[in-house]
């Protein structure tokens, strides 16, 4: 085993000598791979934060429990009793009639309220479920409409079902970006190395005919291709990151002239890792195809 | 042991490099491979480290049959032979130091012994404190002793020498021969090709002589 880890630990620096032997060849790969892959890393960081922000602009979406015009006190009480014991709910309140109508009547529509001889508007409940899944919406109104002396249950699942649809549509967006700009990197990675693979050509052919293995003529490429894709989401990571501190006032700017407090967020460690390890599988993969394909039939002479 | 069986070779063009060619090398031999231009000599050579293999025959190192060897077992045959080309094939971005220990980079060798190694086969061929030249430095008969320090650095059995004095002066030669010949005295086989047999002659060596792919002198052991 200490055998094996002489062979890659030797592997990695060799690599790292490589990478360090041409600096201006290294820092514009890095570049090209990082700036790429900085573009599905940003856009999915955008969807978040614009999930966030629409939550923000639009509050919480909601559901209207309207209760009966002839519910009891004590019933209207029994509803409230039912939804502090939901658990899958974040919070309700309670809006009377009288308050609703005096709400009504300040939206200017005092004039037609006053020629009615008694208050139309029902006592009602504005239920904010803990979640924004469109199934939850509909799972608790189904419920509550079966709740005695439940008249109407309003929900804002039309709202909610769009926001989704936007934030799949964006998601998709981003998963066929990723796709398409990891195979350009594949693409650039698999010519780096096999450029390596053509100025290294005397020492490989010099090593096997020392008696050198397959693996030990293709693990220092492996490693090649791994530490230039680590390379390339380390600038990645640098770029969304400049970005979103350039953007951060900006924002919070334009989300307060819509009455929301909002901080753009930058990736948190678990991003960072899935990037900087996306990376690193792009970088191997564009190596060992290239390897693949630059060494094959070569195994003898 | 090496026994080459009515080993032939035929390149894909059709142009015969061996025909029927059969000998046994004993154990300590020092042999000397001569003949003409495209006599076959060098296609000899490469089918013992298998850089090629017959189109019929066989050749066995050991007892074990190396014309039939799987590739991924290749490696480990050479690891246990040494080669000297006709050019020295050193990495000429790379100092002494690391040409010699290649091998012993290959094999996996502890860095510490290695360079022990390395040191002891420099000293054995007369370049003992050049480690950290680089090989463009040196002259042609000293790239070739670093070829053979990197070629006797992992102790092989069996030395092989393709054309190693071609493009020496003679003083040079003979100082390459004379270190083939100290290699033979200390046990090792050695299978030497050249133009020059005269170079070896103080040794007695045993001759094989090819021409035209045909073996003419020195078939019998």
């Amino acid at each position: 085993m200490s055998h094996w880890f002489y062979l890659h630990w030797r592997a990695f620096a060799q690599a790292c000598s490589r990478l360090a032997g041409q600096p201006l060849g290294t820092l514009l790969s890095a570049l090209v791979v990082g700036i790429a892959l900085s573009l599905p890393a940003g856009g999915y960081l955008l969807i978040d934060n614009v999930a966030g922000l629409a939550r923000g602009v639009s509050g919480a979406p909601e559901i209207s429990v309207f209760m009966a015009q002839d519910a009891s006190e004590a019933e209207v009480r029994a509803i409230a009793t039912r939804l502090r014991a939901e658990p899958r709910l974040a919070s309700h309140r309670f809006v009377p009639r009288d308050q609703a109508l005096a709400q009504l009547e300040r939206s200017g529509l005092g004039d037609v309220l006053g020629g009615l001889s008694a208050n139309p508007l029902p006592d009602a409940y504005i239920v904010v479920p803990a979640g924004d899944e469109p199934e939850l919406f509909e799972a608790l109104a189904k419920e509550m409409r079966g709740w005695p002396k439940v008249a109407h249950v309003q929900l804002d699942s039309a709202w909610v079902e769009r926001l989704h649809a936007m934030l799949g549509l964006g998601k998709s967006a981003v998963l066929v970006l990723a796709a398409l700009l990891g195979l350009a990197l594949v693409i650039v990675t698999f010519n780096t190395i096999r450029l390596q693979i053509l100025t290294q050509r005397a020492e490989i052919g010099v090593s096997r005919l020392l008696g050198a293995t397959d693996p030990f003529i293709r693990r220092p490429f492996y490693w090649f291709g791994g530490l230039q894709g680590l390379l390339g989401g380390l600038v990645a990571l640098g770029t969304v990151w400049v970005v979103v501190e350039v953007l951060r006032a900006p924002v919070a700017g334009l989300a307060q002239t819509y009455g929301a407090v909002f901080h753009l967020a930058g990736p948190g460690w678990p991003e960072a890792g899935a990037i900087l390890a996306f990376a690193v599988f792009l970088g191997w993969l564009g190596s060992a195809i290239s390897v693949r394909r630059h060494l094959a039939g070569e195994s003898i002479g | 042991m090496i026994v080459f069986d009515q080993v032939a070779k035929r390149y894909p063009g059709g142009y015969t490099a061996l025909a029927g060619v059969s000998f046994e090398i004993r154990h300590g031999e020092l042999v000397v491979l001569s003949g003409h231009s495209g006599a076959g000599k060098s296609t000899l050579l490469k089918l013992i480290p298998v850089i090629e293999r017959p189109t019929a025959g066989s050749v066995s190192i050991n007892g074990q049959d190396v014309s039939r060897m799987p590739a991924r077992a290749i490696p480990y045959l050479r690891r246990n032979l040494g080669l000297v080309l006709q050019e020295s094939r050193l990495l000429f971005d790379r100092n002494v130091f690391d040409n010699v220990m290649l091998p012993l980079v290959i094999t996996g060798h502890p860095p510490r012994d290695g360079a022990r190694r390395v040191a002891a086969a420099l000293e054995r061929v007369g370049l003992a404190g050049r480690e950290r030249e680089l090989p463009a430095g040196l002259s042609g008969g000293e790239q070739q002793r670093v070829a053979i320090a990197r070629a006797i650095v992992n102790r092989p059995s069996i030395l092989i020498a393709d054309e190693p004095t071609a493009h020496l002066d003679p003083d040079y030669a003979h100082e390459i021969a004379e270190l083939f010949r100290s290699f033979n005295s200390a046990g090792v086989t050695v299978v030497i090709s050249t133009h020059d047999a005269t170079l070896f002659a103080a040794s007695r060596p045993r001759r094989l002589v090819l021409h035209k792919g045909l073996l003419v002198e020195g078939g019998e052991a």
